[in-house]
């Protein structure tokens, strides 16, 4: 990989035989642009990276060992803190996954509410990387424009459940509560408000001449890299691979909705750059509203949870539950050994392959593209390290 | 470009690798898996990626299980085809007094990090792995978090472990 159109040519000695040697760079763990505490050891000539090795583990809480130690249900809010920006599908993926070892059937009601919860999670949590992701490319004005739409999601949502961030709304075998009186109008009022604001979003930055050519070209990943190194998500959608689990491995109420799933196609450079994948998570956004409208106006009535006992004993046996987060396809492999504690509890996160490609990635790019591949692969600390 | 069901994967790789592939396992299409012959298992990974058949093109997630009672930990590869849009589990067990098996990181590249990860956190060692290294934990921490019998060491370079409960009255 490399810059397309010219390839960067590596002198090992300066001109008049003066020797010359690579530097080492750390950047982070606090560096700005990493997104959570992540570090990267980067070796560099002048501003040209021959690699760039991740060293993670900084946020890692031993999430799964927690998994054995607390019970079916004392684990749901510890889920949130696998993925603290968009924390609804981590929810929602332990409680599919207790379900399913328990066969355990979710209200209608309940599944539509995931539904509305997860998506209003996925846009707040595009939100902040897509405006994340203009900032450290050097434009401040959209981030404060994608912060100020998260906060309204985050009022909604606290609504909802009362927190703003570590949700704990879901329980196995539905959510905990219902939404509240008159929500509804107001997130459907809310939802067409906002989608206009993709269009502003557009004109300020998706279009904008300077963003696009930071982005387009840089570090293309081919749907064969891609799926080689499990990517998943718009990562992977990015490289022009039409997968979706809602769509392909329907759960939940998804097949009661009409949406699309947008790929990358290369349109200002070549598939699967920075670009594709920057592009695809605006356009889910547009999708995600979509899905909300329809799941709000065709809400079910009818309880939001089943009976599900307090000492809850699924029978002994393994489930691995995929389900879509913001971040794409969530693998939970749980084990029961049919106690009141989990056996083991594995989480198969995006972002954890994501920055698995990044030595590959940098390879031969400029040091501050490396910020718009970090940005571009979506990378979220907690979730990379549980 | 058809999906397989469970048993029709099973009954192929049977077909192919007689006496190293187990009896087909689980009640469910997410959980149906064979357990393979340590020694057979790159061959079996190999097949199962290039085969026009089956063609699991992506290790969806690679985990292990520590199992004091049946002595083995337990290493889980589930595998995804994005051709046929299906998948199966393979397992392969490990001795828990010398835990080693064969590294799947030349057969698929997601593996690599997994790896590194069942190895930091249950102490499987995946050989012919270019760089085991640990990967979530500190490089000195001593044990694997992940077993069953693994004790958290009182303190961490001076540093407790643990603190007293602030709901103590």
């Amino acid at each position: 990989m490399g810059l397309a159109g010219f390839e960067v040519e590596i002198q090992r000695d300066g001109a008049g035989g003066l020797a010359t040697e690579d530097m080492t760079l750390s950047m982070g763990p606090q560096h700005p642009s990493t997104h959570g505490v992540l570090r990267f050891v980067v070796r560099a000539d002048g501003e040209v990276m021959k690699e760039a090795l991740p060293d993670i583990g900084y946020l890692h809480r031993s999430i799964e060992k927690i998994a054995e130690k607390v019970g079916w249900h004392g684990f749901m809010p510890y889920t949130d803190r696998v993925d603290y920006v968009a924390a609804m599908p981590c929810n929602q993926g332990w409680a599919m996954a207790a379900e399913r070892l328990a066969g355990i059937e979710v209200p209608k009601r309940g599944e539509y509410c995931r539904v509305v919860a997860s998506e209003f999670s996925r846009i707040h949590s595009h939100l902040l990387s897509v405006g994340s992701m203009a900032m450290d490319i050097g434009a401040s004005t959209p981030f404060t424009h994608a912060i100020r739409e998260r906060e309204y999601i985050n009022d909604l949502l606290e609504e909802v459940c009362g927190a703003r961030l570590t949700f704990n709304y879901m329980r196995i075998g539905g959510v905990a509560w219902d939404l509240p009186p008159a929500w509804r109008e107001k997130a459907l009022a809310y939802v067409d408000r906002f989608e206009p604001l993709i269009d502003e979003l557009d004109d300020l930055l998706s279009f904008n001449k300077i963003y696009v050519e930071r982005l387009a070209n840089v570090a293309p990943v081919t749907a064969e890299e891609a799926i080689d190194w499990n990517l998943v998500g718009p990562n992977l959608r990015g490289s022009g691979v039409q997968f979706d689990v809602r769509k392909d491995l329907p759960y939940s109420a998804y097949p009661d909705f009409d949406f699309e799933v947008p790929i990358g196609t290369g349109e200002r450079g070549t598939v699967g750059d920075c670009y594709d994948r920057y592009i695809v998570r605006v356009r889910e956004m547009r999708e995600s509203c979509k899905i909300i409208r329809q799941a709000l106006r065709n809400l079910p009535a009818g309880p939001v949870l089943a009976k599900v006992p307090r000492n809850f004993k699924p029978p002994a046996g393994d489930a691995y539950v995929r389900l879509e987060s913001a971040r794409g396809d969530m693998g939970w492999y749980v084990v029961s050994d049919g106690t009141s504690f989990p056996y083991r509890c594995k989480i198969r996160t995006g972002s954890f392959a994501a920055i698995s490609l990044i030595p590959k990635m940098s390879r031969n790019l400029m040091i501050a593209d490396l910020i718009a591949v970090i940005a571009s692969l979506d990378l979220v600390a907690p979730e990379i390290d549980r | 470009m058809a999906a397989l069901d469970a048993a029709a994967v099973h009954a192929r790789l049977a077909g192919r690798f007689a006496g190293a592939v187990g009896a087909l396992a689980g009640t469910r299409p997410d959980n149906a898996c064979a357990t393979i012959a340590p020694a057979a298992l790159v061959e079996v990974a190999r097949f199962c990626k290039t085969d026009p058949d089956l063609r699991f093109d992506c290790l969806s997630n690679l985990s292990g299980v520590d199992w004091p009672k049946r002595e083995v930990i337990q290493v889980v590869y589930h595998l995804w085809s994005y051709p046929h849009r299906h998948g199966f589990v393979l397992k392969a067990d490990a001795p828990r007094d010398n835990p080693v098996l064969p590294s799947l990181a030349a057969v698929w590249a997601h593996a690599e990090w997994q790896e590194r990860e069942v190895f930091d956190l249950l102490g499987v060692r995946f050989e012919g792995h270019p760089d085991l290294r640990r990967i979530l934990m500190p490089e000195d921490w001593p044990g694997h978090p992940l077993r069953k019998d693994f004790v958290e060491p009182e303190e961490y370079h001076g540093i407790s472990t643990s603190r007293e409960s602030l709901l103590k009255a």
